[in-house]
């Protein structure tokens, strides 16, 4: 197949022509590149928007916002910086990097806190301006570390990005500080250059950004546009480089950059739709889910309520209202959200209604980590509730899976009539990918037919209406929603008897509905769980689910590369797991669980399987590395070899 | 002196509250709203009597029944919903009001009503009754207060009056109680009324005008518990101590109760605060005219504030409060037709597609 990449749309190409750098260019296969400044220099703001021109210009990426949780944490310490990590290649790749080969350093924090994680050998641009005596101090620098030869093992570019910013800007109007609040653009500019990165889409970006302030827009772009040219006319950088797009990464079609979150969002609309029922989302706001609420709440236009409630138990419990109204209901929120919602849950259990439960997770326990990832709520979606409330949890494997997961979610929940948990977590909420956009005809049809008429025959012959009368394959009870005449019904949390739905305290029936529920949810049709062993003859599985689907295939094809057999499965199914999965497990000498729990997931599997399952873990509040992974599945793949490979992370 | 209220029948499902609301194909009765099974409250509830109230005022509103649904919480009164013969659901402790929103704001076409208990709306629901009434959501609030928690067998409720002996205080409660229609003028709620379980007509009367109410409708119903509570409320039952403890409101009509209507209630010129005078023709002409549509909330607090937590002495029943403010449902409907105005009807594929693309071709 010869594929190519052609340019994106053109609707913005009128603004600002593109550039091409006049001084030697090298090629390069693959960049990681780290941003990180104070979480008020607008790291993450320009790490959006180089991600956005990397996708536009077609190569494929993976990014890692790393943020802390305070809005404008104190300036110039530790605790304060933030980051935003991109890796972009000319082929496939599934992770942000293990380490970054540049390092943009806004402040001396932002040096401390991230020249731990630089290979020998890596470039740092250092904000020179930043260095002074007293900001040093602050985080512990005696000497200047651009003077003491700490640095010598990089390749060190000192720019005084303020001054020059400030310098570009001198014929606008702005104050100082002003100006100085554009040098991200600036540092922008800077790489963009460095990489050839499209410079059109930031102008236009700028333009939109600032439009009711039109001086700012432009003085935004001079800062940019200044930077391209310090680039080009600096003694400082003598190359700069090309990573051709990834032509041959990935099937034809149409692709944008889509964050997790943001995936998530457009796949409940699409859920919406393909079933056609309105959406309605009830949610408190809380990080990190919070952006799938402000995303809704744009679209109502396609008959998107989304109602922020007073609390967590308010936001589910008017979603469950809508539900029982007959609305594709939806919750959105975190662990600390979840705890206080599984009353609400349990009860969705009991009266059997559709919910998307949608727990975006977040490092814990407690207030925990909130704007780190963490596997660790899996257990809590498995059982955190009172008595025997089974839920099905589907969890997206990367940011742009997080749309097909809506759907499935979506799916079982309107089939089975159950809420549905749906495990995303920070890591995928925030990062980004390349996704290729769907055709709508191919969405699945979520379609549901409610209860129209009296669906059994009383003792006299008379029709009745009995909502807890199932469906003899999915177990699903009716679903009939208040304005079917003839459909009267009271349902509630109390336990009731098997079919008319009445009140019911007898013993047998309790454990009868008890075990049903159960198999209701046990039946629940899921894909077989497919296994990637091209050799065919691994003797290790290393399985995972969710977001560590990158690192994991990262992992694997370090261990393939370097010689090694391993198979990898990622469960996509939690609850109920893949038919297959017992005989899975069963092939295999060794099974490796990786989780950013403390092995959640391989608790499960033991207890379901007896299979020992060997768990690897770790709770950082950041991703695995690949390399860390490898070897962790296969210690004695790991030669020295491998480290001299491209490895493709 | 057991006058109803001046309120004009309106016409059956004329409510504007229920324009949305499909009306019935043929006349009901009050057979109609009975549900098919047994009642279980204890012999002598109060809530016997509120039961039948509405069983018997709902043919009155002409509504199909299909589109009415009785939502609440967990609590004796609470197993309400199950009488009815509508649609219905028996929830969780609490959470009656943020369910039920979630319908009413999703569901304009149904009538919404909330039962739920004193302890159910004021304590462990407290926060949901408190943002459903500022939001003003199209939903019918029945707060049946026993000051007592019957369900759990006796235990002390946030009404229950200071110094309650319990089988959780049984040296005497040391919290002092909420007087639930000064809550909930407090919370912004644009319809409050109280009335009491044995009072059918005045009851009925209350009902009706909170039928017609748009928005979030709060009805204090003083229940007796004659397990746990009995006679909790006899002083406003009693006819020889009702006459000097009741004020009965009636909106335009000056605010005088007892033996011959001698007591009056006017405005303390000094403080402002109200208070109860001896009307006689010198100052006849200074007692209040109730005026339940005052924009301000100041006097129906005021109003609320009369009555005595331990006797009962000077409380108010029928309507305090009763204003229009735009209704939370109707405003987001309003917002999904006006995005649509805006930006056409939702087109996933564009949606999808966003603004920035680019084509892998083969």
């Amino acid at each position: 197949m010869t594929s190519q990449v052609s340019s994106p749309a053109t609707e913005h190409r009128v603004l600002g022509e593109q550039r091409k750098p006049a001084k030697e260019t090298r090629q390069l296969d693959r960049v990681i590149i780290r941003f990180a400044g104070d979480s008020g220099d607008g790291m993450q703001l320009t790490g959006d928007r180089f991600t956005s021109e990397t996708a536009s210009f077609g190569n494929d990426l993976s990014t890692l916002p790393n943020f802390p949780a305070e809005i404008r944490a104190p300036a110039g310490t530790l605790p304060g910086v933030s980051s935003f990590q991109l890796h972009f290649a000319d082929h496939d790749i599934l992770t942000p990097g293990d380490a970054p080969d540049v390092l943009v350093a806004m402040n001396p924090a932002a040096l401390k806190a991230n020249t731990g994680d630089l290979p020998r050998g890596a470039e740092i641009i250092v904000n020179t301006d930043e260095f002074t005596k007293r900001a040093m101090a602050k985080v512990g620098y005696a000497v200047s570390p651009l003077e003491d030869g700490s640095l010598d093992a990089y390749a060190v570019h000192p720019v005084p990005l303020t001054t020059l910013t400030v310098e570009a800007l001198k014929e606008f109007e702005l104050s100082r500080k002003e100006a100085e609040r554009s040098k991200n653009m600036f540092a922008l500019g800077l790489l963009s250059w460095l990489y050839h990165r499209p410079t059109e889409g930031t102008e236009a970006f700028l333009r939109k950004k600032f439009a009711k302030k039109p001086q700012l827009a432009e003085a935004n772009v001079a800062a940019f546009r200044a930077g391209w040219n310090f680039g080009e006319t600096t003694e400082d950088f003598a190359v700069s480089y090309e990573v051709a797009p990834a032509s041959h990464a990935f099937p034809t079609g149409l692709y944008r950059n889509i964050s997790g979150n943001l995936a998530l969002s457009y796949g409940l609309v699409a859920a919406s739709k393909q079933a056609d029922l309105p959406l309605f989302l009830g949610s408190y706001p809380i990080t990190p889910a919070s952006d799938i609420l402000h995303e809704l709440s744009k679209h109502k236009n396609f008959g998107v309520r989304t109602f922020q409630a007073e609390d967590e138990i308010a936001g589910i419990g008017a979603a469950l209202g809508a539900a029982f109204g007959g609305a594709l209901a939806v919750t959105t929120t975190s662990g600390p959200g979840v705890a206080l919602k599984s009353e609400t849950i349990g009860l969705a259990v009991s009266l059997e209604l559709p919910l998307l439960v949608i727990d975006i997770q977040r490092g814990g326990p407690s207030t925990g980590l909130p704007t780190k990832t963490e596997q660790a709520d899996l257990l809590q979606a498995m059982y955190g509730r009172n008595g025997e409330a089974p839920v099905p949890i589907v969890a997206p494997s990367t940011p742009a899976d997080c749309f097909d997961a809506a759907l499935e979610a979506a799916r079982i929940a309107l089939a089975y009539r159950t809420p549905v948990f749906l495990l995303s977590d920070g890591y995928l909420a925030n990062g980004s990918e390349p996704w290729r956009i769907p055709e709508i005809d191919d969405l699945p049809d979520l379609r549901v037919q409610f209860a129209t008429a009296p669906n059994h025959e009383g003792p006299s012959g008379e029709r009745e209406f009995w909502p807890y009368l199932r469906d003899p394959e999915t177990l699903a009870r009716p679903w009939a929603v208040p304005g079917t005449p003839g459909l009267e019904h009271r349902i509630g949390g109390i336990e009731k008897q098997d079919g008319t739905g009445n009140i019911s305290y007898d013993p047998a029936n309790h454990d009868f509905m008890v075990r049903t529920r159960q198999a209701k949810i046990d039946g629940i049709t899921v894909p077989d769980l497919a296994v990637d062993d091209p050799s065919g003859e691994a003797r290790t599985l290393v399985i995972g689910w969710g977001s560590t689907y990158g690192p994991i295939t990262a992992a694997v094809r370090r261990i393939r590369g370097a010689g090694g057999a391993v198979a990898q499965a990622h469960l996509r199914h939690l609850n109920p797991f893949p038919r297959n999965l017992g005989d899975v497990l069963g092939r295999y000498e060794k099974v490796v669980v990786p989780e950013m729990n403390l092995g959640q997931l391989a608790h499960l599997l033991r207890a379901k399987y007896l299979v020992d399952a060997r768990s690897y873990t770790q709770v950082t509040g950041l991703p695995f590395k690949a390399e860390q992974l490898a070897d962790a599945i296969s210690p004695d793949l790991i030669v020295g070899a491998i480290q001299e490979e491209s490895a493709d992370v | 002196m057991s006058e109803a209220p001046a309120v004009e029948h309106p016409a059956p499902g004329g409510l504007p509250a229920l324009s949305l609301v499909p009306k019935a194909d043929a006349k009901q009765s009050m057979k109609d709203f009975k549900s098919d099974q047994e009642v279980r409250w204890c012999p002598g509830c109060g809530d016997y009597a509120i039961l039948a109230a509405v069983q018997s005022f709902m043919p009155e509103l002409g509504l199909a029944r299909e589109n009415v649904v009785f939502v609440s919480g967990i609590g004796c009164s609470s197993r309400f919903p199950y009488y009815m013969n509508t649609y219905g659901m028996h929830s969780i402790h609490g959470r009656a009001p943020a369910i039920a929103t979630g319908l009413a704001a999703s569901r304009r076409d149904l009538s919404v009503w909330v039962v739920t208990g004193d302890g159910d709306a004021l304590s462990i629901g407290g926060n949901h009754l408190i943002h459903a009434l500022r939001r003003n959501v199209n939903l019918k609030i029945l707060l049946f207060n026993n000051r007592i928690y019957g369900l759990t067998k006796g235990q002390y409720s946030p009404t229950s009056e200071v110094g309650k002996i319990t089988k959780s205080t049984p040296m005497g409660s040391l919290d002092a109680p909420f007087n639930p229609v000064s809550l909930a003028i407090g919370a912004e709620a644009s319809f409050v009324a109280r009335t009491i379980d044995s009072d059918r007509k005045h009851l009925t009367a209350v009902l009706r005008e909170a039928a017609a109410h748009s928005g979030t409708a709060l009805v204090e119903i003083y229940q007796n518990c004659n397990i746990f509570n009995d006679g909790a409320f006899d002083a406003l039952k009693d006819q020889a101590t009702a006459e000097e403890a009741l004020i009965r409101l009636e909106h335009g009509r000056p605010i005088r109760f007892g033996a011959g209507a001698a007591k009056g209630v006017v405005r303390d010129q000094a403080t402002g605060d109200l208070k109860v005078i001896d009307v006689t023709p010198a100052n006849e002409h200074e007692v209040l005219v109730h005026d339940a549509h005052a924009a301000s909330p100041t006097t129906a607090f005021a109003l609320s504030r009369l009555a005595d937590p331990d006797t009962l002495h000077h409380t108010p029943i029928g309507v305090l409060r009763s204003v229009e403010r735009p209704v939370y449902d109707t405003q987001m409907s309003d917002q999904l037709e006006a995005a649509v105005e805006q930006h056409g009807k939702g087109d996933l594929a564009a949606l999808l597609t966003g603004s920035d693309t680019w084509t892998v071709v083969g």
